[in-house]
C-alpha cells in the first residue's frame, strides 16, 4: 500500500509540473511595459514554489514509500531535532519574505507614483453590465457630470450637464481605445455596485467603486484589439459585461480621436 | 485546581429520549448532532457544486432533470445566470459555515475535547447545548433563503456578499436581493453567536478542566488545533457579527453603513442612502473571513498530525515547534486580511504590509510540513483508511499552500485576482485538505463514537478515488486561472451559441475535464455515506483501543458512558505520543500508564 500510494503522490506531482511546464494553457500575451515584470515575477515564484512543491511531494511519496508495510522492527524513537527546526525555519523565511519583497516592486511602480506627464487621461465608468469611456476631447476637461442627470433611457447614462461647455467636445464610448507607447490615465468610477476593469493583456486589474474615485496608469506598448472583462461579481449580466480595448499606434489613435470629436 | 472541578462537573444520564438525544448537554450528543448536521450540509453543498459543473461545463444546455428539480428556476431545464450565482454563493456560505466550521470543531472538538484532557463535559453544558441549537436554527433560516426567492436558490452576491450589490435589496434589481439575502444575513449573524458562545466554552474547558497530570505539553495536537481554532473564532466572528447586523439595517432600516450617496441603479437614482462605504463592509468581511480559513483548516491539522503519530507508530516530530506554528498561523492569520483586498481601492501603500506579513504565513506553515515529514521518517506505517486520509491531507496542505505565495503578492494580484487561480488555491486548502481533515477524523474516531468499525476496505477504496479526482478537479483551475478566467461567471465560452469571452475558448476542455472529474468525485462520496450508515448498523464491534493509540479516549469504552471516565478522574503520565519507546512492553505506552518510566514527557 506504501509503495502504491508513494508512486501516486510522485505521478500526481508529475501531471501537476507538466500542467505548467507545458505552457499550453497560459497567460495571453503581455502588452505592457509593467507586463513583463508582472510575468518574470511570476516565473521566480514559480521556481521557488514549484521547488517546494516538489521536494515536499517527492519526500512525502518517498517516506510512505519507503516506511510503509511489511518493515520489521520497531520505529525510531525520536522527539525531533531543534537543530533541524532552527534550519528549516531560517531558510523558509529568507525565501519567502526574499519573494515577498521582491513582489513589491511592481506594484509600488504602478500606485505610488501618479501617471506621468503627458498621460492620456480616460474616464472610465462601469454599470451594471456595460461600461462607458470618456475622453475629454480637444479642450483637454472633461464636462461635468450630475449623478441626477442620469437616465440610461434617455442616453446620458453619465449624467452629462449639458449646460456645462466643456462638455460638449466629450467624446463617450463603450469600448476604450488607447494610444501604443503613452502612458494611459484612468480615472475609475462606477454607477451602482462594485466592477472590476480587467484586461488580460495588460496584466492590469482594479476594483471601481462606488462612491469612489480611482486614478491608476499603465502603459500599453503593443496595438491590437483586446479583450476587457468585469473582474467583480456585479450582479446577474457579471459573465457578459465584456468590452474591447483597442490599442492603436499613436497617428491612428490620433485620427480615432478626430474622427469621433467630429463625428458628433 | 482544575482536576477537582471535573469531579463536580460529572452529572448522571438524563433518562427522556429528548434529554437525551434532542436538547441534550452532553458533549458527546452534541458533537455526533453537529457532525450529522455538517453531513446534511455538505450533501446539499455537494449538490449544488455539481449543478455548477454541469452549468460550466455545458453552459445553457438543457438538461430535463433540471425542470424536476428546479421547476420554478429552471422551468426550460437550463440554467440561467441568476440561477448559476445563487448556487454560488449557497455552495461557498453552506460549505464554509456549516461545514468547514461544523464538523472539525463543533464535531470532533465537541466530543473529543473532554474526552483528550480527560475531563467529564464541556465546562458549560447548557451553553454548549445553546451553541448547537442556535446553529440548527442559522441552519434552518440558511435553507429557507433557498425558497424564499423565485428563479434563485439564494442571494446572488457570492459568499463574501460585497456591499453594495448585497445591500441594496430591491432596488439592485436583481433575483435573491431581497428575502433571501436578508435571511442569508440572519442566519450567517446566528451562526456569529453560535460560534462564539462555542469558542468561550472550548477555550475555558482546555484551560481549567484538564485532568492530573495533564500538562500543557501533554495535550494532545488535536487539542491545540481545537484551542486555537476557538480563540479565533471568539476574535473574529464577533466582528462578521456586527458587519452583519449593520449590513441587515442598510436592508432594512434604511440606514446607510455601505452604501454611498447617489448610487445610480437600474435605471434609478437612489436618493434614500448616502454616506457608505462599500470597502469597509470587505474589511469587516475579510477581517473575520481569513481567521476563517484557518479556524476551517486548524482542526484537521490538529487532529492529522494526532493520527499521523498514531499510525507511524512514532512520536509526533517537533511537538513544541508544531504548538508554536499553530499559534503562529491564528496570530498572523489575524494580520493579514488585506491580501483579500489588494485591488479593491484600499490605499495600495497597505498591501504591501499585508503581503510581506502573508508571505511569512509560510513559514509555520512549512514548519508544520517538514515536522509531519519527520514523524513519517523512519515509521512503521500502517496504512489504515484514517491514515491514508491523513498523508492526504498532507498532500493536499502543501499543493494548497504554496499557491498562496502566488496570491500573497500585490503584483501578481493584478492578475490572479479573482481568477480561477483563487478558486483552485482555496478550495485545494481549505475545501479538500480540511475535507481530507474530516475523513481522517471520521474513520480514526467513528469506533469511538459509535462502538462500531468502519469498514476499512471500502473506506480505502473511498480514499484511493477520492485523492485523484479532488487534484484533478483542483490543480488544473490554477491552469485556468492563469490563462485569465473570472471566477463567477456563468460560463466562460459558449461553443453552440460563440458567446463569451475569446481568450478563454481554449480552456473549453479544461474546464469540461474539471466537471467530469468534479461528477467522478461527487458519485465517489456515496461509497463514504453508504461506509458511514452501513457502519453504524452492522459495522463490527469496536474495541476499547481498536488502533492501539495512547490518548485517553482510547482508554475507556467505545462509545463512551455519560460521565466518560465512570466516575474517576484519569491521571496522565506521558505526553500524548509514546509509540515505540525503547524498552517498553508494546509499541504504545498509554497516557495513563504510570509504568514504561523510560518514557519522556
Amino acid at each position: 500500500m506504501g509503495k502504491a500510494l508513494g508512486l501516486l503522490l510522485w505521478i500526481i506531482t508529475a501531471a501537476a509540473v507538466w500542467m505548467f511546464a507545458v505552457k499550453k494553457w497560459w497567460f495571453p500575451e503581455s502588452i505592457t511595459e509593467h507586463g513583463s515584470l508582472v510575468d518574470a515575477q511570476f516565473m521566480r515564484t514559480l521556481f521557488v514554489v514549484a521547488a517546494a512543491f516538489v521536494l515536499a511531494q517527492v519526500a512525502l511519496g518517498f517516506v510512505v514509500f519507503r516506511f510503509g508495510g511489511g518493515k520489521q522492527g520497531a520505529a525510531t524513537y525520536s522527539h525531533g531535532s531543534n537543530k533541524l527546526e532552527v534550519t528549516w525555519t531560517l531558510i523558509t523565511a529568507a525565501v519567502f519574505v526574499t519573494l515577498g519583497v521582491l513582489g513589491q516592486q511592481v506594484w509600488a511602480s504602478l500606485h505610488f507614483h501618479d501617471a506621468p506627464a503627458g498621460s492620456l487621461t480616460i474616464e472610465v465608468t462601469a454599470q451594471q453590465f456595460a461600461w462607458n469611456f470618456r475622453y475629454a476631447g480637444a479642450d483637454g476637461v472633461l464636462g461635468k457630470t450630475d449623478p441626477k442627470l442620469m437616465n440610461d433611457s434617455t442616453g446620458n447614462p453619465l449624467g452629462r450637464d449639458s449646460k456645462d461647455p466643456a462638455g460638449d467636445d466629450d467624446i463617450v464610448a463603450s469600448t476604450i481605445t488607447v494610444p501604443a507607447n503613452r502612458p494611459v490615465k484612468l480615472i475609475l468610477k462606477s454607477k451602482d455596485v462594485i466592477h472590476s476593469f480587467f484586461v488580460p493583456n495588460l496584466r492590469f486589474k482594479q476594483d471601481l467603486v462606488p462612491g469612489m474615485s480611482i486614478n491608476v496608469h499603465f502603459t500599453p506598448m503593443k496595438p491590437g484589439h483586446y479583450e476587457l472583462a468585469c473582474a467583480e461579481l456585479c450582479g446577474a449580466g457579471h459573465y457578459k459585461m465584456k468590452s474591447y480595448m483597442d490599442v492603436l499606434p499613436e497617428d491612428d489613435f490620433e485620427k480615432w480621436l478626430k474622427d469621433k470629436g467630429t463625428g458628433k | 485546581m482544575a482536576e477537582h472541578e471535573a469531579a463536580v462537573h460529572a452529572h448522571h444520564p438524563p433518562t427522556g429520549f429528548i434529554r437525551k438525544y434532542i436538547f441534550s448537554v452532553d458533549h458527546k450528543i452534541i458533537g455526533i448532532q453537529y457532525y450529522f448536521l455538517a453531513i446534511f450540509s455538505v450533501i446539499v453543498g455537494m449538490t449544488m457544486s455539481v449543478l455548477m459543473r454541469l452549468q460550466l461545463g455545458w453552459p445553457g444546455q438543457q438538461f430535463g432533470f433540471l425542470k424536476w428539480i428546479f421547476p420554478n428556476a429552471a422551468a426550460d431545464g437550463t440554467i440561467s445566470p441568476e440561477l448559476y450565482l445563487s448556487l454560488v454563493t449557497m455552495h461557498g456560505t453552506i460549505m464554509v459555515f456549516f461545514v468547514l466550521t461544523t464538523a472539525p470543531q463543533g464535531g470532533f472538538g465537541n466530543y473529543f475535547l473532554p474526552i483528550q484532557i480527560g475531563a467529564a463535559d464541556m465546562a458549560f453544558p447548557v451553553l454548549n447545548m445553546l451553541s448547537f441549537w442556535t446553529t440548527f436554527l442559522a441552519l434552518v433560516a440558511m435553507i429557507g433563503a433557498i425558497f424564499v426567492e423565485t428563479g434563485v436558490v439564494g442571494p446572488i452576491g457570492g459568499w463574501t456578499g460585497y456591499a453594495p450589490l448585497s445591500a441594496l435589496g430591491e432596488a439592485s434589481g436583481q433575483k435573491g436581493q431581497t428575502e433571501g439575502v436578508v435571511l442569508w444575513i440572519i442566519s450567517i449573524a446566528l451562526f456569529c453567536i453560535a460560534s462564539l458562545l462555542g469558542a468561550l466554552n472550548f477555550i475555558t474547558t482546555m484551560l481549567n478542566m484538564r485532568t492530573k497530570g495533564m500538562s500543557l505539553t501533554r495535550l494532545p495536537l488535536s487539542c491545540w488545533g481545537w484551542f486555537t481554532t476557538a480563540v479565533l473564532a471568539l476574535l473574529s466572528f464577533p466582528v462578521l457579527l456586527a458587519g452583519g447586523v449593520l449590513l441587515l439595517l442598510d436592508h432594512v432600516a434604511g440606514t446607510s453603513f455601505f452604501i454611498p450617496a447617489n448610487l445610480y441603479v437600474n435605471d434609478k437614482l437612489i436618493t434614500e442612502h448616502g454616506g457608505g462605504s462599500p470597502i469597509m463592509w470587505q474589511h469587516l468581511f475579510w477581517f473575520f473571513g481569513h481567521p476563517e480559513v484557518y479556524i476551517a483548516i486548524l482542526p484537521g491539522m490538529g487532529a492529522t498530525s494526532h493520527i499521523l503519530a498514531t499510525f507511524a507508530r512514532k512520536p509526533i516530530f517537533g511537538y513544541r515547534a508544531m504548538v508554536y506554528a499553530i499559534f503562529a498561523i491564528g496570530l498572523l492569520g489575524f494580520f493579514v486580511w488585506g491580501h483579500h483586498m489588494f485591488i479593491s481601492g484600499m490605499d495600495p501603500r497597505t498591501g504591501m504590509m499585508f503581503s510581506l506579513i502573508t508571505l511569512t504565513i509560510g513559514v509555520p506553515s512549512a514548519i508544520k510540513t517538514f515536522n509531519w515529514l519527520g514523524t513519517l521518517w523512519g515509521a512503521r506505517i500502517r496504512f489504515t483508511t484514517a491514515m491514508l486520509f491523513s498523508i492526504g491531507f498532507v498532500s493536499l496542505f502543501v499543493s494548497g499552500g504554496v499557491t498562496g505565495m502566488f496570491l500573497g503578492q500585490t503584483s501578481l494580484d493584478l492578475q490572479l485576482h479573482d481568477t480561477y487561480f483563487v478558486v483552485g488555491h482555496f478550495h485545494m486548502i481549505m475545501g479538500v485538505a480540511a475535507i481530507f481533515g474530516m475523513f481522517a477524523g471520521t474513520y480514526y474516531w467513528f469506533p469511538k463514537m459509535f462502538g462500531k468499525m468502519m469498514a476499512e476496505g471500502v473506506g480505502k477504496l473511498h480514499f484511493w478515488l477520492t485523492f485523484i479526482g479532488v487534484n484533478a478537479i483542483f490543480i488544473p483551475m490554477h491552469i485556468m486561472g492563469i490563462v485569465g478566467a473570472p471566477r463567477r461567471y456563468a460560463f466562460h465560452w459558449n461553443e453552440v451559441t460563440g458567446e463569451g469571452f475569446e481568450y478563454l475558448k481554449g480552456i473549453v476542455p479544461v474546464t469540461k475535464f474539471v466537471s467530469y472529474a468534479a461528477f467522478f468525485t461527487a458519485a465517489v462520496q456515496i461509497l463514504f455515506f453508504i461506509n458511514l450508515a452501513w457502519s453504524l448498523y452492522k459495522g463490527k464491534k469496536a474495541a476499547v483501543n481498536p488502533w492501539e493509540a495512547t490518548s485517553l479516549e482510547w482508554t475507556i469504552p467505545s462509545p463512551p458512558p455519560h460521565d466518560n471516565f465512570g466516575g474517576h478522574e484519569p491521571t496522565v503520565y506521558h505526553g500524548p505520543y509514546e509509540y515505540s519507546v525503547p524498552g517498553a512492553k508494546t509499541d504504545f505506552v498509554m497516557q495513563t500508564d504510570p509504568t514504561g518510566a523510560k518514557a519522556g514527557g
